[in-house]
């Protein structure tokens, strides 16, 4: 085989080809040729490198990974030349490697109002004066002018403003207790800690308008009296950093930020501190500790963070969501704002979607619409025509709930009585190939794993839960083990420090609660419905369909196919781990699941 | 005493210079043993017990937070890291398929390093990129929307 010291990625997908990278691909041949080169750089095809609508045509050169973008054959010829003979990257066509991969936030769909997520990608975050040119920090500068620190609160209180990390306690009145503490200096921290997998919303926030959060810091400051902020960010955000620490520094330039923020003596500062690493630190006294330097580990509340905080401080968290809806309130007001959303639940909120929906992504509705309006009617319904079989909300301290809970609105209330909950906004769409016993044992895992381990229902109550799921999934369910689940569950939730280990059950009590059926399906019948839990599937090839294409055989990382070209293979059973691999390559739908 | 090695003067000449440049009270511990375990790629026994020193802490409660944190390591790690992300949204959209194939591309469990220090197999938690899952980052390249078949090529792309 030929040695390339370099390969170039053409991007080939639809909308790529219509832009002309076929030419590209094309001229790129011949450049390398005439400069001698065709023999040392490799030009393939790949079914998609970065956005084509925005980035198409687009290459991708490696071992460098470098990714030159929009692309035109004129524009070629001087990348071959810098980037293969003189070593050099062309800065001009070359996007971030993250760019490559981030998705964009699209054109809002018809039941979406967009307030949180208005400003991004359409304000560089970079520029602060692009954010003061949309209104930015009017609402901290009319704080500041003319509203005293009550009035702040008031104002808060009215527009009914409740927290978006999830557990939707008024902001308002948390502001009002970390205000009336005796005790000084007080702190704002601002909970950038973003675990839930699959949510995604602060990020897009903080990369995306990173002076709102600012401002609504600044504004909430004001009102609780305290003269310092952090900003605690999760080390997994590294853009997210960056942009806020750019942002922090020119609010300061702009004396916003700093000693006497627009000369009316309320001095306030903002510091990123950045976790390492640890979903439980998303809980606020896990957050604190980590901040101080410890060991992120939850303490009992009372006392609360508003009397006994930071370095024992009186100190007021809120979420990114949270404070990036505070300048929009003063600045608009409160009729405005609270003309949105439900009776309990005003404004918006956003979502992030995943999982078997054709349009994931973030998306922001106001409080009350239903599952059904932001799956079907924002989402687009199940990819891939496919029949609905659970949402799961709340990300994994949340619960899963079923195609009869569709119509249920979506607000705080109505999601807890439903057995999940509303959390910071990661809704998980599973369609009918997904086993919710195996979802279960899933979430379990990610939680059991995150467990700080301080409190012993959660340390050992999510592991003995955990136990008991992969027994059923393995094949080894037994009577009684529903019950087990159950009593667990309750003990867990009601003896656990935080609200990681209170919330742990919830997957299993609400997959219990919904889908009973697949449970007693893996116990006693021992089999998986989805088709999903290896110990309780077969695959074999299905004789007419296969054509003896070889694919599968080459394809199966422990050599269990076996078969002559042209002739229908066979998988050994005993040798299969059913990594579902040939199932994925076959062409022919000759392999069966069973 | 065993006698001090260079690399051992160097990991303490360098724990210094970090916490010079970042500060030696309390809360700087984090961040501190962040840019230890970026720098040297884990934090050795001697960066410790200097860090014990210049912080005025005790090395049980050094090692105490970083044992606590996936970020920090205490462990020696392979030239590259390769996190798979485990997270729900990846999970459902072929996660499981694509992390089997990297383990066996790898033949690594995660935590493990390989005999010749190239590889480190890690799982992370969620990156915030669901949209595009299932996901993999190699030190600090991002790759999405992988399928089983793209691992043997996307790790062929590092020496």
């Amino acid at each position: 085989m030929a040695y390339y010291r370099s390969t170039v990625l053409v991007s080939m997908d639809p909308v790529c080809i219509e832009k002309g990278a076929l030419e590209i691909k094309e001229q790129l041949i011949k450049e390398l040729a005439l400069l001698k080169l065709s023999e040392e750089v490799q030009v393939l095809d790949s079914p998609r490198l970065g956005d084509p609508e925005t980035e198409g045509p687009d290459i991708l050169v490696y071992p460098e990974g470098s990714h030159y973008i929009q692309l035109s054959p004129a524009t070629v010829g001087p990348i071959v030349l810098e980037h293969f003979v003189k070593g050099r990257e062309l800065q001009q066509y070359k996007a971030q490697m993250r760019d490559v991969l981030d998705e964009e936030l699209g054109e809002p769909k018809d039941k979406e109002i967009r307030i949180i997520l208005e400003n991004i990608g359409k304000i560089d975050p970079r520029n602060i004066e692009d954010y003061i040119a949309v209104d930015g920090y009017q609402a901290l500068a009319k704080v500041l002018g003319e509203m005293s620190p009550e009035e702040v609160i008031q104002t808060i209180l009215d527009s009914k403003l409740r927290g978006r990390g999830g557990a939707g306690f008024p902001t308002g009145l948390k502001w009002k207790f970390a205000r009336q503490a005796p005790d000084t200096p007080k702190y704002m921290i601002c909970n950038a800690d973003e675990g839930d997998p699959g949510a995604f919303m602060n990020r897009k926030v903080l990369e995306g308008d990173p002076h709102s959060v600012l401002e609504g810091m600044a504004i909430g400051a004001y009102a609780v009296g305290a003269n310092q902020g952090y900003v605690y960010c999760r080390a997994e955000y590294p853009i997210a950093v960056s942009t806020l620490n750019t942002a922090i520094e020119q609010a300061r330039e702009y004396g916003l930020l700093g000693k006497d923020i627009l000369g009316s003596g309320f001095d306030f500062d903002i510091e990123v501190r950045m976790g390492a690493g640890a979903f439980v630190c998303g809980e606020e006294t896990a957050l604190m500790a980590s901040i101080e330097g410890g060991r992120g580990e939850p303490r009992a509340r009372p006392p609360f963070p508003a009397s006994k905080g930071l370095w024992g401080k009186p100190t007021n968290i809120n979420n990114v969501e949270t404070y990036a809806n505070v300048p929009k309130i003063i600045h608009r007001g409160l009729e405005w704002y609270t003309s949105m959303g439900s009776e309990k639940s005003k404004g918006t909120k956003t979502f992030a979607l995943a999982g078997d929906v054709a349009h994931t992504g973030l998306i922001e509705v106001p409080f009350g619409l239903t599952l059904r309006e932001i799956i079907y009617d924002i989402g687009g319904g199940i990819k891939g025509g496919k029949a609905f079989k659970a949402v799961q909300t709340g990300g994994p301290m949340g619960g899963c709930l079923p195609a009869s809970d569709l119509d249920l609105p979506v607000d705080y209330e109505t999601l807890g009585a439903a057995g999940s909950i509303m959390g910071s906004g990661g809704m998980i769409v599973m369609d009918e190939g997904t086993c919710m016993v195996d979802i279960a044992r899933f979430f379990m895992e990610f939680t059991q794993d995150e467990s700080c381990g301080k409190c012993v229902p959660c340390r050992v109550g999510t592991r003995r839960l955990l136990e008991i799921l992969e027994k059923i999934c393995a094949g080894n369910g037994e009577e009684g083990d529903i019950e087990e689940l159950e009593e667990l569950s309750e003990q867990i939730r009601k003896n656990s420090l935080c609200g990681l280990g209170q919330g742990a059950p919830n997957p299993v009590l609400s997959t219990l609660n919904h889908f009973m059926d697949e449970y007693k399906a893996h116990i006693y019948e021992k089999r998986c419905p989805a088709k999903v839990c290896r110990a309780l599937i077969k695959y074999e090839i299905i004789d007419g369909p296969c054509t003896g294409c070889t694919v599968c055989a080459r394809n199966c990382p422990v050599g269990a196919i076996t078969g002559e070209r042209k002739q229908t293979h066979i998988i050994d059973q005993d040798i299969c781990i059913k990594c579902g691999i040939c199932y994925q390559v076959c062409q022919f739908d000759a392999i069966n699941v069973s | 005493m065993p006698p001090v090695t260079i690399n051992e003067e160097e990991t303490i000449l360098g724990v210094r210079r970090i916490v010079n440049r970042i500060g030696a009270t309390r809360a700087d511990l984090i961040p501190v043993l962040q840019a230890v375990t970026n720098e040297f790629g884990f934090i050795s026994q001697p960066a410790m017990e200097e860090l014990s020193a210049l912080m005025n802490l005790p090395t049980k409660e050094i090692h105490s937070v970083a044992t606590f944190y996936r970020m920090l390591s205490t462990q020696p790690r392979g030239r590259h890291i390769v996190q798979f992300c485990e997270s729900a949204p990846c999970h459902v959209v072929g996660g499981r398929e694509v992390f089997a194939s990297l383990k066996q591309a790898l033949a690594l469990e995660p935590g493990q390093t390989s005999p010749d220090n190239k590889w480190t197999l890690l799982t992370t938690s969620c990156l915030g990129v669901c949209g595009m899952g299932p996901v993999i980052l190699i030190d600090t390249d991002m790759y999405g929307n992988v399928t089983p078949e793209q691992v043997k090529e996307i790790l062929s792309r590092y020496e």
